[in-house]
């Protein structure tokens, strides 16, 4: 068997282009970065109101292949139309099979938790054969971190500045994805590159709704250093609070179990939208509530495996 | 082929010899007959075309505007709320400037919530970027509908079309129609050619993307609107050449007794069809009276409406809508397209009428004719008239009663 290290799983060849308008240290870029590399220049990138929006401005691309904006509540439609109408022009022979498009959703948080479920619903309802990308930011990122549906409890955001921070919790939208029996549905991070390429390829090959939830560390939303991306990213896996998983044939398996996992407080710890959690003082109600959260899921989760 | 059929049939049959290949979906009163027709003619085979119902008019808007920015011919309708949600990407699509039909059938809007038309509807569509074409028989529909791709799809132009009809009065009302055949189909509305507004692996392209700055904002902006005044010459060439298709001719605007009218109704839609009873009865009388009918609102004809104008006294305009606070809004285009020319009306008289599907009887058409020629004569131009009736007055009085009854018992 031919020896791979794991530089050499990672594709790097910088497909997508520099220059881009977002912020530095932008976790959702990398993670766009590495989808990017794997699909590839043969796609069609729908994207919704979002951080992302600003990949694109006139003139400029940093993208090799093509890219519609829609809106905030309906990428998913226009993802629809775009695939309809490829499958239209290629079954009546005006476009051939080597000019077909991968088409790809491209939205945040707010857009996937919140404004655009009903489209998303539709789509994977009507089993289409596209891949969506959900760059979870944890809040309305480019309107300068409101909290959203995805924000987690406890978390200050521009909208939550209370010393208790955020006072719901993050939606299940992993659940509520999966309930849609989606052909591929997984959560990703680009700090952990090698599961993350795993699982694009996979997806890649498949037809039919292949969802994808990708952690989006955000330096200037989450209030941390943009050298720290990549560390808080790891951190978010190694302390159990982004699981990753998928969801195949109806069964949701995790694919990165952390046996040692460390404590909640190192991950929050490292970002401002924490601090009131611990400072003047420890909250110690609020931060036991997190990490009794964490130990709960990945209890159910030892036991239903 | 001639046959009997109503608005919605006829929207549906205009969809179908258009070859339309695309029709996202999503049920309204009083549209729904459109798609169900359609959706027959697809599962029976008669049809070669897909069509998607999506989870909301604001998705069918969207699917409509990628798929036709992906290269294919798209049709798609809805009515009243579903326009209102659908808004957003009304705009937003007609900026990529892939051309496609939206039939709207007239309804009134919420609230009070109701199913009968009147035109606050298309109107809150009217500066969007659609081109609007308003129809007032069944007729006119299915021709409308092929006028339509032939003037959104036309180089000059590159934008969607409204083909607009009222619910009830027109979609569920039977007339006879000449359905045109395929040859004139084929003659008329070549395939539809994308050029270089398509999706491609080998031709990437970014649609709908982000400017920064007004200047390219005004940039993309202006086009669209220039794009749209093209549709006027557009629209009276290609009428010009389907009447000499069909022997069915298609203006700008349709004068009805206008020649030597000195008083003409103004409006749009098939309560038009109204005024022309009323106008057969006026000149029974010995009245010179008339109609213009705008069958373009968008781009507006202005210069057509001027030079139709010239010489009549006053214009009654019939407003089936209401600007709450202002009034009629065909009134105030009107008024501007008037004000700098010199030999204008004297008197435009604006009224308001056929509100959530209320009749419009000959009486107050007579009354229209009445109050507009004395205005002209006495250069006192009345306030806008909300056209109501005594005994509607006292019916809803009624109602009223009834209503509180109840609560008049427990005090």
């Amino acid at each position: 068997m031919q020896k791979t290290s794991a530089n050499a799983l990672i594709p790097t060849s910088h497909l997508l282009g520099s220059g881009t308008a977002t912020c530095s240290g932008c976790g959702a870029l990398a993670d766009i970065r590495l989808f990017y590399e794997i699909l590839g220049e043969k796609t069609i990138f729908v994207n919704a109101a979002g951080c992302m929006t600003l990949l694109t401005v006139y003139p400029f691309t940093p993208f090799r292949g093509s890219w519609i904006y829609t809106a905030m509540a309906s990428a998913p439609a226009g993802a629809q139309g775009v695939r309809d109408a490829l499958d239209l022009l290629l079954a009546k022979g005006r476009l051939g099979k080597e000019e077909d498009l991968q088409v790809v959703v491209l939205t945040g948080d707010g857009s996937a938790y919140g404004m655009g479920l009903s489209s998303t619903s539709g789509a994977m309802e009507r089993g289409l054969d596209f891949i969506y990308i959900c760059y979870d930011n944890e809040g309305y990122g480019n309107t300068g971190h409101q909290f959203s549906a995805a924000t987690p409890h406890g978390a200050s955001t521009a909208t939550s500045r209370g010393m208790t921070g955020f006072p719901g919790y993050k939606k299940d939208l992993f659940s509520i994805w999966a309930a849609h029996n989606p052909t591929y549905l997984a959560t990703v991070s680009g700090a952990d590159p090698l599961d993350m390429v795993r699982k694009i390829k996979k997806a890649k090959d498949l037809r039919g709704p292949r969802m994808f939830i990708a952690l989006a560390p955000c330096p200037t939303g989450w209030h941390f250093d943009a050298s720290q991306t990549v560390k808080i990213g790891k951190l978010a896996v190694q302390t159990g609070i982004w699981p990753l998983k998928e969801y195949v044939n109806g069964k949701v398996e995790h694919t990165r179990i952390v046996t040692k996992k460390r404590p909640v407080d190192e991950y929050l710890k490292m970002q401002g939208r924490f601090s009131h959690l611990f400072e003047p003082r420890r909250n110690e109600k609020v931060l036991d509530e997190i990490q009794t959260r964490v130990n709960d899921y990945w209890k159910n989760v030892e036991e239903g495996e | 082929m001639r046959q009997l059929l109503t608005g919605n049939g006829a929207a549906a049959w205009g969809m179908r010899l258009a070859g339309a290949e695309y029709v996202p979906a999503f049920p309204i009163t009083p549209q729904t007959e459109i798609i169900e027709t359609i959706s027959g003619w697809i599962s029976s085979g008669e049809l070669d075309a897909r069509m998607v119902t999506m989870d909301s008019e604001h998705s069918m808007l969207t699917a409509a505007g990628t798929a036709a920015a992906t290269g294919v011919r798209v049709f798609t309708a809805t009515s009243s709320q579903g326009l209102l949600y659908a808004m957003e990407m009304l705009y937003t699509v007609a900026g990529w400037r892939a051309p496609f039909v939206l039939v709207n059938v007239s309804r009134a809007l919420s609230s009070p919530i109701t199913l009968e038309p009147d035109h606050n509807d298309v109107l809150a569509a009217r500066d969007s970027g659609f081109l609007q074409i308003h129809c007032s028989t069944c007729q006119e529909v299915v021709d409308s509908l092929l006028l339509a791709y032939r003037l959104g799809e036309d180089e000059r132009v590159r934008l969607p079309v409204i083909v607009n009809l009222d619910g009830y009065y027109l979609s569920f009302t039977r007339e006879p129609v000449i359905l045109p055949g395929e040859d004139v189909v084929s003659r008329f509305l070549p395939p539809y050619d994308p050029e270089e507004t398509q999706f491609r692996a080998k031709d990437p392209l970014s649609q709908g993307v982000a400017v920064l700055g007004g200047s390219h904002y005004s940039y993309f902006r202006y086009e669209t609107h220039y794009a749209s005044q093209n549709g006027l010459s557009v629209f009276a060439e290609i009428g010009r050449e389907f009447g000499d298709l069909t022997g069915r001719f298609y203006s700008l605007l349709e004068e009805y007794r206008t020649d030597d009218a000195e008083i003409v109704f103004f409006m749009i839609g098939s309560f038009a069809t109204k005024a022309k009873e009323a106008v057969n009865r006026l000149r029974d009388a010995g009245q010179k009276v008339g109609l213009l009918r705008p069958r373009l609102l968008r781009p507006f004809p202005e210069h057509a409406i001027a030079a139709a104008l010239r010489g009549v006294k006053g214009v009654a305009v019939v407003d089936q809508n209401i600007s709450f606070g202002k009034g009629g809004i065909l009134f105030a285009e009107l008024a501007s397209a008037l004000y700098h020319i010199k030999e204008r009306p004297l008197a435009l008289v604006s009224f308001i009428g056929g509100l959530g599907g209320r009749d419009i009887s000959n009486a107050e058409f007579y009354e229209m004719a009445r109050v507009t020629a004395e205005a002209a004569q006495s250069g006192k131009i009345p306030p806008p008239r909300l056209l109501y009736t005594k005994e509607e007055l006292a019916r809803i009085q009624g109602l009223k009663a009834i209503a509180s009854a109840g609560l008049h018992k427990e005090q």
